[in-house]
């Protein structure tokens, strides 16, 4: 799979790091980190701007995060007209690692709580598309 | 004060507007016209041309199509694309080309039309200013992005949304003494508050307007710039820096890279945060103006609400801000606005800032940051 099929809108088809895409399609949220470093990044990439190698092990983000900061958006870009309101929002796991993503729409803002625990879980869209989501750790 | 061996001798800008009704090459004419004007040099004596857009009009390479229609060929000509900090970024190119000893005299043109296109395109493309990746596909805007700074700062500093609406009422009020504003209305705390949410906590005047728009600047060589017009502005401190995207920053109340412009434009120059008479700050939302307080230590962290709840950014305070109405007031023709801010900072420091003149301003700062704190520009203008 490439990455014509991830998220709402794909700018990017092409990327050395498709494989994301194809563990995506699993069930898998990965990383990826520097066989020559062992820097972790997330989102994923094969090339290391810290020691500039071109080698990577993929990891899973499987563990708890943290809200850092979000925003309810009423007014989206073009074509996501029919999304809104949805919230962006920023997760720090720890280690370097933070996700970018949507709350899941079962979270309502008055719920919302900066440190409140989330997990990154991968979502099938409509359109046989596939991203990820942060959803709410009972 | 280190001696500056660059100076601004010419500023111009258009009306900023929601469509101004023109093409790109007459909108840029126009700001250019008024940057020549009373000076003791004709257009072959520009040297050399830098254009700043980020090309919302269908012409690609703007740079050659306006430097003809201005009469700068055959000189060389350059396009920057910086996102919202473009102009700024002009400037200091502009400034090392002068500095090297490679040209005499350069013209700085920024330039957006933005109203060929919708409020949603306008939104989209803005969002691709964000890793198309990784952060675009999510819906990423620039409000949600500023707005999710507006909740951080909320959070560890118990700001609120009135303090950020006290922003836009302050700009309002001054945008009623700038004809070239797009908005030049007085607004009242409850308009701002009671007005159409964006992306939460931030609302529809919380926000600055996509507008068309453009400003000049002509940089000279001190050698030529007294024989060049009446009063030079002098460039005596330049900072710039940089910040990655969203998933790999540490701080989400304060940007890093406008900090980093802050200290090395205070160090250039040889002052502190307390010699600025007066300074224009990024305002495309109103939590952005607050953070410009305190990333240019007019404020302490935290301390930025103070600011505007104390009136200390007023005409009368201690350090006044964004006294033209501010992005939120004027509109925001991304390539064009540095430029405008650092003309207002030039009419101030020769005395032409009408209803507006800060009293014996000497001392002058501009802050212009592109995406949500992806780039960052501080530049010091003295008398």
């Amino acid at each position: 799979m490439s990455f014509e099929v991830f998220g709402i809108v794909a700018h990017t088809k092409e990327s050395k790091a498709e494989e994301f895409v194809n563990y995506l399609e699993q069930g898998r949220v990965m990383g990826t980190r520097c066989k020559g470093c062992d820097a972790a990044y997330f989102p994923p990439q094969v090339d290391c701007p810290r020691c500039l190698a071109s080698e990577v092990e993929w990891f899973e983000i499987t563990g708890i995060g943290k809200l850092i900061t979000y925003s309810l958006v009423h007014y989206g870009p073009a074509g996501f007209e029919d999304m809104t309101p949805y919230i962006v929002a920023l997760a720090n796991f720890g280690e370097g690692i933070k996700v970018f993503a949507v709350l899941s729409s079962d979270i309502h803002e008055q719920e919302i709580k900066p440190g409140m625990l989330l997990r990154v879980v991968p979502v099938r869209l409509s359109g046989n598309r596939i991203s990820y989501e942060l959803q709410a750790v009972e | 004060m280190q001696m500056a061996d660059v100076a601004i001798v010419g500023v111009g800008q258009s009306n900023f507007s929601r469509a101004c009704g023109i093409s790109i090459k007459e909108l840029a004419f126009e700001a250019f016209k008024e940057a020549m004007d009373g000076l003791n040099i004709g257009n072959t004596e520009v040297e050399a041309s830098i254009v700043c857009s980020s090309m919302y009009d269908p012409q690609r390479s703007p740079e050659n199509p306006i430097s003809e229609y201005l009469g700068l060929t055959p000189h060389p000509t350059f396009l920057i694309e910086n996102a919202c900090a473009a102009s700024s970024t002009g400037l200091k190119v502009a400034w090392s080309f002068i500095k090297s000893g490679l040209y005499k005299v350069v013209a700085v043109i920024g330039v957006e039309k933005m109203s060929g296109q919708t409020s949603r395109e306008v939104a989209e493309r803005m969002g691709r200013m964000y890793d198309v990746t990784w952060e675009s596909p999510f819906g990423l805007t620039m409000p949600s992005g500023y707005a999710m700074y507006a909740r951080a700062h909320m959070a560890q500093y118990g700001t609120t949304e009135e303090q950020l609406a006290k922003v836009r009422v302050k700009n309002a009020y001054y945008s009623t003494k700038n004809p070239k504003a797009t908005y030049r209305k007085a607004l009242s705390l409850a308009e701002v508050l009671e007005s159409m949410p964006i992306a939460n906590p931030l609302k529809m005047l919380d926000s600055c307007a996509n507008a068309d728009g453009s400003s000049c600047m002509i940089l000279a060589h001190k050698d030529v710039a007294k024989a060049i017009c009446k009063i030079p502005i002098w460039i005596a401190g330049l900072g710039s820096a940089s910040s990655p995207g969203m998933t790999k920053r540490e701080e989400f109340a304060s940007f890093n890279c406008a900090r980093q412009a802050a200290l090395q434009a205070y160090t250039m120059a040889g002052i502190s945060p307390q010699d600025i008479d007066l300074a224009e700050v990024h305002d495309c939302f109103t939590i952005a103006e607050i953070m410009a307080y305190e990333d240019l230590e007019f404020a302490k962290p935290g301390e930025g609400p103070r600011l505007i709840d104390e009136k200390e950014t007023y005409l009368e305070g201690k350090i006044p801000v964004n006294i033209d109405g501010g992005l939120l007031c004027k509109g925001h023709p991304i390539g064009a606005t540095g430029g405008s801010q650092i003309r207002t900072i030039v009419l101030q420091l020769r005395g032409e800032g009408g209803e507006v003149q800060v009293k014996d301003a000497a001392i002058g700062l501009a802050h212009n940051i592109g995406g949500i704190g992806h780039y960052a520009n501080v530049t010091i203008l003295r008398r």
